[in-house]
């Protein structure tokens, strides 16, 4: 299988300090992942580190070929000053394109139409002339996916994706990331506080802990002493 | 008097296109600012502004080679401190509002002494612009408006998504800077005419207006500039015939259509619901 990124030994932190340590991740495509731990374990920093903003303390975080200039799915945490931003959902959507812009001024047709085909894929092709402030949370959060999946097709990063999502819209979202995963063999990696829905669909977690770090299936993860305890409460 | 003979004075020529390119430029870079919720830094800006005209007319040097470079550091360096998560970053604008306001006074009070000149530099008089200034005035709005196009998309992502532009190799910092920098040029150019005090309502109205109004980015950009651009003639041409300041009332003009618009939004919500 193509390896997308690989962590080898990679510690990270800010200004020297180390919030993780000697880290070896390596996702490869189609993979599904959800990166799980307590606050302030280290989870973003890994986000950060995985995405290229952060470089290592120590180590190597090695990114395939298809991954430069920016082509990754990246779906951030939303921020209070985004909900009520008056912009269009076209609008929002075609930013994902402008890693492949260059210094082109006006969007090509092509991406036009790639904005729209991913619309449709997430089931929100109707809603691509509304303001995005109007939106519910769940709407708002598959526009950012559209626009994540114009900006890459192998690999996406979601951060605490079902942050202020009712109940059914998480729902919905896990549901369109299975299919993303399965139908479209895009690699996920997720951090989640939502455990127990994100273990039904992932197939490797990895727990960041101040006890040390967990990585492995599902299953695994579900008989080792962090992944316990939501077994139990499965039952 | 009829406009036309109001316009044959060559000062009210020169402040009227000195104006309308100004508030043309505050208005687009105040869709990005006031989006980024970076208002605040036009308001820190414009106090910085009078502290260094002070002293550039206490040096005896002309006021905008030596104001243009001072804004654009404390550009820098309020942009730095807004992004930075350690600083109480409003805390910070604030001061430095102040501690600017109160230098600028001191260096006045110790040279010219509290004259007309620094009421003029507080609150703005229409018989500031030279020609210099007007010629300064379009080439920046010339740079702006070029610039504006160019980066367009790039900065409606970095406005929307600063992490999301980052992740997919866009230079964020590149674009704040940018801002930042046309932002302190365009407040140099418009606070002798509109007053220290006042150029910031310049960036801030226009926008507010037209998110108010319109419902995608493009038309939120329009609409501010147009907004921006009648509120100043109106302004202008009420500040000439009933002798009014020329930046209170171009702030009036705003603030009047501001409220029209908060109208507006209310009975069309109201009209939906």
């Amino acid at each position: 299988m193509t390896e997308l990124i690989t962590c080898r030994d990679v510690s990270l932190g800010y200004e020297g300090q180390s919030v993780l340590e000697h880290l070896d991740l390596t996702i490869h495509a189609g993979d599904y992942l959800c990166i799980v731990g307590d606050n302030g374990s280290g989870k973003s920093t890994l986000l950060r580190g995985l995405l290229g903003l952060l470089s290592p303390l120590s180590g190597t975080i090695e990114r395939a070929a298809e991954l430069q200039n920016g082509a990754v799915g990246y779906l951030p945490q939303q921020t209070k000053a985004q909900r009520d931003f008056p912009a269009t959902v076209m609008e929002v959507v075609l930013s994902g394109c402008l890693n492949r812009k260059g210094l082109r001024i006006f969007y090509s047709a092509a991406e036009k139409s790639a904005a729209l085909m991913n619309l449709g894929k997430l089931g929100i092709l109707e809603l691509k002339d509304k303001s995005y402030r109007d939106l519910s949370g769940g709407q708002q959060q598959r526009v950012l996916l559209a626009r994540a999946l114009c900006a890459a097709d192998r690999l996406l990063i979601l951060d605490e994706p079902i942050t202020g999502l009712d109940p059914a819209a998480a729902q919905d979202l896990y549901k369109t990331l299975a299919y993303l995963n399965e139908k479209e063999g895009m690699a996920i990696v997720m951090v989640t506080h939502d455990l127990k829905a994100a273990l039904r669909s992932a197939r490797t977690v990895l727990h960041i802990g101040h006890r040390g770090t967990f990585l492995g299936s599902v299953e695994d993860y579900l008989a080792s002493p962090q992944g316990r305890r939501f077994k139990e409460e499965d039952v | 008097m009829s406009i036309w003979q109001m316009f044959s004075f060559p000062f009210m020529q020169r402040a009227l296109i000195a104006g309308v390119l100004v508030s043309l430029c505050a208005a687009l870079l105040g869709v990005s600012l006031v989006l980024k919720r970076y208002s605040m830094i036009g308001d820190g800006l414009s106090h910085v502004s009078f502290g260094a005209l002070a002293i550039a007319v206490a040096l005896g040097v002309t006021p905008l080679w030596f104001s243009i470079p001072v804004v654009t550091v404390a550009a820098f360096l309020l942009l730095r401190v807004a992004d930075n998560p350690r600083w109480n970053s409003d805390a910070a604008i604030a001061a430095m509002s102040a501690s600017s306001l109160a230098i600028g006074i001191l260096v006045i009070s110790r040279t010219t002494g509290m004259t007309t000149d620094v009421d003029n530099y507080m609150f703005g008089s229409v018989l500031a612009m030279s020609r210099a200034d007007v010629l300064l005035s379009a080439a920046l709005c010339a740079a702006v408006l070029v610039l504006f196009v160019v980066f367009y998309h790039k900065l409606f992502a970095v406005t929307f998504d600063e992490s999301f532009s980052r992740a997919t190799g866009v230079k964020v910092n590149r674009y704040n800077s940018l801002l930042a920098v046309l932002t302190a040029l365009t407040i140099v150019l418009g606070m002798r005419m509109m007053g220290a005090m006042l150029i910031s309502s310049l960036v801030i109205f226009p926008a507010l207006t037209a998110m108010r109004l319109l419902r995608s980015f493009r038309g939120v950009v329009v609409c501010a500039a147009a907004v921006s651009v009648t509120c100043f003639c109106a302004g202008l041409t009420v500040s000439f015939a009933c002798s009014t300041p020329v930046g209170a009332t171009v702030v009036a003009a705003n603030l009047a259509v501001f409220l029209l618009s908060c109208c507006a939004g209310l009975l069309r919500r109201g009209g939906r619901a």
